[in-house]
């Protein structure tokens, strides 16, 4: 028999089902793999064990009282979830891997996390990531870095690295992050799990703590597209507290009674195949889209000719945003507050002291993208550019119904291995980036290892709205190999 | 030189709060700025919070779409909110959210009456944005702090931007008067410049007569009341006529009106303004205001003051002063027009007498307010009087009876015997009796001397204890005394 804290989703929600083990079994199990491993990965800045033991009790005696009743069950009644500590949890500390919210505790959840509260899942803690999701390693977090479980030497990725470490240690069955350029995607890669981050607007944005605005998602890191769409379905759909969350109704699962891939046409886009990928993600990539040709898929060439102005356009449109969300970080209603002489010197020391290097840079190059005589030349630009690079997402969507690329040049790299260079970390999201300026949803999933026995992980971007085609496409995938269900030996 | 060398180019920001249930982005309630409780009416959203998003108030679009078309603006079809950004510790979130390049009205004008006639003033843009927080600055035993109030911050305010096409203080008054009274009309704001509910900023410039170009132009913030705003624009006029007298130069500056000391004091100068670095605010899609809603909009606006006074004027011949008495409080329209629906015969000159004078002075004595006023009682005692039922003087006291019992005016005249006496046989007799009672003033009268007749008159009206109706006294006596010729 697995060990219960490898089950995926599916596996532990049959299991609760038949009371082969109850929510507080697992949740235990849980939290006692934590207690064990955590010192070696630091995948948790909060963790929340007494919250958690005591919604697995009243989850197990709800399912009791329901069963006896005959009454229906909500679809995670007692599910162990680890949430990314960028998202609001009701009177749970959410610092944003920041210290300027040290001890800040949300009077609210988010919305996301109230929708899977209500399907019944227990929430085991508040997961590591890089300071207001501004990073690629998790290695900007003002509370340490968290480790790559399949080499601890390594980065998990980020800024959702501490939930793709969690799920890939084993710590929780499934994760929430969050994507702005590729925050779920990229650790999903580094990790080896399945994680999406959904159509701009599908999942509300409320209760995440905003770094860029237009390009925020929330999205879930799991050990399968299964598992992942099982809660991606549950936490979509139109939110009235978020006006650019959009009202369209939560499709079926892609992945229920998918046996193959025939009609479906995969684009292969020649702009992110360049030089400086390293081989062996080139390989893995190429060899699953061979199986996904194998499956039935039609593989079709494409261009998206504009892909090389997406960092440039994201680092000057996420800043910009960025600065503008982090001014309310000023000391006088929450968060840190330095003491002061005068209300610009408390402005200045608490703004100074509570955040990081990576997020002063980002606040500054927003703040100078969006000044008079300079906005034109950025921020305006960068817009225009951006409307391009959606353009040729839609172009190529004309002839394919989803795109399959690589998610980061690499596999996991050293922790500090890119010292104090930040271009060459900005570099990890390359492949990333134009999903999200464009706004499409996109996959990723493991598609094997290279020599180091690093994790690979490949992409499928679909048109907006159709995650589901997406999870079809990757339980496929899943059911011809068996890369998702390897895990770390730690 | 002589005063009359220069001239004053001057335009008004005002700023409105809308009078909403709720506030612009979140569902708290609007409550009182002076009685409620400090950061009572705050929640995440209205706070900043991390985490939260902002959700427009459809209600507030509605009043401030009422307000363009009223000043007769282009409705964006598509208008877009924006990021205004600055650091204060009144504004929670950092930047407060506002329209900049597209906003929701444009393009619009407000006819104003002045001495010199009717005058049109351009109305450049009217936006939607949200207030600030209140700051308190503490004094204790020397350590100074400050506190900050919430429960305005967010509340919905229309900023209105005229041309500097005004060019007097009469102007600037009669602009600000007309704009309170639209908005005000509309139900758009309660207006109350007493708690912050309109708040006016002029820009001014003066140049030379004869020169095309505008001078450099100051701002002036802090107008609070109509006062202020008169004695504020008086005073910079005088200034800066003086420096220009001078051959000096204005210079560009930002400053606020001292209640206290009656003059304007420096806030900022050009080189500290702020780069307020506006951008789309990513959380709101754009504001589409289609055609039907427009429509809707519209067909829900009442007649405006304008048409109102134009048909008091013609089809009624009230005079103007009585129609802006009338058409200042809305309150008042409607009380005069259900006047004229419950009594179409009478002349609506009569309703306008009895309701300006009487009805008001006991409305003011007693502090009440029209709307406690039932106008189908009040008509009725006009037309107990009109029809001679009663003359002018009982009608004064059965209106104050009126109000003050809430009885029907029929009901206190029945029950004091209030009528008048109409009946010609009694009057008859009444009149023959007082002249034969004083023969020797009948004779005196049938001699020349004519003035006795209104002595004569007088003398049948106490014996009729006022009642009787003084025409048909006046034609009797007369016929009688003509007979006796
Ligand atoms: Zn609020």
């Amino acid at each position: 028999m697995t060990e219960i804290t490898a089950f995926t989703v599916k596996e532990a929600l049959q299991a609760l089902e038949t009371g082969q083990v109850s929510s507080l079994e697992l949740t235990k199990a849980y939290l006692e793999r934590i207690q064990r491993l955590e010192p070696a990965l630091h995948a948790f800045i909060t963790l929340t064990p007494d919250a958690a033991l005591a919604g697995a009790k009243a989850a197990d005696e709800r399912r009791a009282q329901l069963k006896k009743a005959g009454a229906a069950l909500p679809p995670l009644l007692g599910l162990p979830l680890a949430v990314k500590d960028v998202l609001c949890v009701k009177d749970v500390r959410t610092t944003c891997g920041s210290k300027i919210l040290e001890n800040f505790k949300p009077p609210f959840n988010a919305t996301s996390v109230q929708k899977l509260l209500n399907a019944g899942v227990v929430v085991l803690g508040k997961t590591n990531t890089d300071e207001f999701a501004m990073g690629s390693s998790t290695e900007n977090s003002a509370y340490g870095v968290t480790h790559n479980p399949w080499d601890t030497e390594r980065v998990p990725g980020g800024s959702s690295g501490g939930s793709a470490a969690a799920v890939a240690a084993c710590f929780a069955p499934a994760a929430l992050g969050t994507d702005t350029g590729g925050s779920v995607r990229q650790p999903a890669s580094f990790c080896g799990v399945t994680g999406i981050k959904p159509t701009y607007g599908r999942v509300s944005r409320y209760g995440l703590i905003a770094y860029g605005s237009s390009l925020d998602s929330v999205g879930v890191l799991g050990r399968s597209a299964e598992d992942v769409e099982t809660i991606f379905r549950l936490m979509a759909g139109f939110d009235p507290r978020d006006a650019t969350s959009l009202d369209r109704p939560v499709d079926e699962p892609g992945c229920a009674g998918a046996a193959d891939l025939k009609g479906l046409r995969v684009g292969v886009p020649k702009e992110y195949f360049i030089e400086g990928i390293q081989p062996e993600v080139e390989a893995r990539v190429r060899e699953a889209i061979q199986v996904l040709a194998a499956q039935g898929a039609q593989i079709v060439e494409i261009s998206l000719p504009h892909t090389s102005y997406a960092l440039p356009v994201y680092y000057l449109i996420a800043p910009a945003e960025a600065s503008a969300n982090l001014a309310r970080y000023d000391g006088v209603r929450f968060g840190l507050r330095e003491e002061n002489n005068g209300v610009i010197d408390m402005f200045m020391k608490s703004r100074g002291k509570g955040f990081g290097p990576e997020v002063k840079r980002r606040i500054m190059l927003g703040t100078y993208a969006l000044s008079a005589g300079y906005y034109d030349a950025y921020y305006g630009q960068a817009q225009k550019v951006r409307t391009l690079i959606k353009a040729d997402f839609e172009e190529a969507f004309k002839s394919v119904d989803v795109v399959a690329a690589p998610i980061a040049p690499t596999t996991a790299f050293k922790i500090g291995g890119h010292g104090d260079d930040p271009l060459a970390m900005y570099l990890e999201d390359v492949f990333t980036l134009p999903a999200n300026l464009a706004g499409v949803p996109g996959l990723a999933f493991p598609v094997g290892f290279d020599a180091q026995k690093l994790p690979v992980g490949m992409q499928l971007m679909g048109r907006p709205f159709e995650e589901r085609t997406l999870f079809r496409a990757a339980h496929v995938y899943q059911q011809a190999t068996d890369f998702h269900k390897q895990t770390p030996a730690i | 030189m002589a005063n009359n060398q220069y001239k004053a180019d001057i335009g008004l920001e005002v700023h409105v709060e809308l009078a909403t249930r709720s506030k612009m982005f979140c569902s708290c309630a609007v409550v009182d700025p002076i009685s409620a409780p400090p950061n009572t009416a705050v929640c995440p959203v209205c706070c900043g919070m991390p985490g939260v998003l902002p959700v427009i108030n459809r209600n507030a679009v509605e009043l401030a779409i009422k307000a363009g078309l009223a000043l007769n603006c282009q409705i964006a079809e598509t208008s877009i909110f924006a990021r205004k950004n600055y650091f204060y510790p009144d504004l929670p979130k950092g930047y407060q959210i506002s329209q900049y390049e597209y906003p929701l009205a444009y393009d619009g004008f407000m006819l104003i009456r002045t001495s010199q006639g009717e005058k049109r003033i351009r109305v450049r843009r009217a936006h939607l944005e949200e207030d600030t927080g209140k700051l308190t600055h503490m004094n204790e035993n020397g350590e100074t702090y400050s506190l900050v109030n919430l429960n305005r911050a967010g509340v919905p305010l229309l900023e209105i931007v005229s041309e500097p096409d005004m060019h007097t203080v009469e102007e600037v008054l009669a602009y600000s008067h007309e704009l309170r009274l639209l908005l005000r009309w509309l139900g758009v704001s309660s207006g109350d410049m007493e708690k912050g509910s309109m708040r006016f900023e002029a820009n001014l410039s003066m140049r030379p007569v004869d020169c095309e170009e505008l001078g450099t132009r100051v701002e002036v913030k802090n107008l609070n009341s109509f006062r202020a705003m008169e004695l504020a624009i008086l005073y910079q006029m005088k200034m800066q006529e003086e420096t220009l007298s001078r051959g000096g130069k204005v210079e560009q500056q930002t400053l606020g009106w001292s209640e206290a000391n009656n003059k304007t004091v420096v806030q900022r100068s050009k080189e500290d303004a702020n780069d307020y670095r506006y951008f789309p605010e990513p959380d709101l899609p754009p504001l589409v205001v289609d055609s039907p809603w427009l429509q809707a909009v519209k067909a829900s606006m009442p007649e405006m003051p304008a048409a109102k006074r134009a048909r008091y004027a013609g089809e009624m011949g009230l005079n103007g002063e009585d129609i802006e008495r009338l058409v200042e409080e809305k309150e008042n329209v409607r009380f005069f027009e259900d006047c004229l629906a419950a009594a179409p015969a009478l002349n609506p000159k009569t309703i306008v007498n009895w309701m300006l004078t009487d009805l008001f002075a006991w409305l003011n004595i007693n502090g009440k307010a029209i709307d406690t006023v039932d106008p189908k009682l009040f008509v009725q005692l006009v037309e107990a009087v009109d029809e001679g039922v009663i003359n002018q003087s009982t009608g004064k006291e059965v209106l104050v009876e009126m109000l003050e019992s809430g009885k029907t005016p029929s009901a206190i005249i029945e029950a004091k015997g209030l009528h008048q006496i109409s009946d010609n046989s009694l009057i008859t007799s009444l009149v023959s009796s007082v002249l034969q009672a004083n023969p020797k003033e009948v004779q005196s009268y049938l001699a020349g001397k004519e003035t006795l007749a209104n002595w004569l008159f007088g003398q049948v009206m106490r014996e009729a204890q006022g009642k009787a109706n003084p025409q048909v006294v006046k034609t009797e006596l007369q016929r009688q005394l003509d007979a006796m010729k």
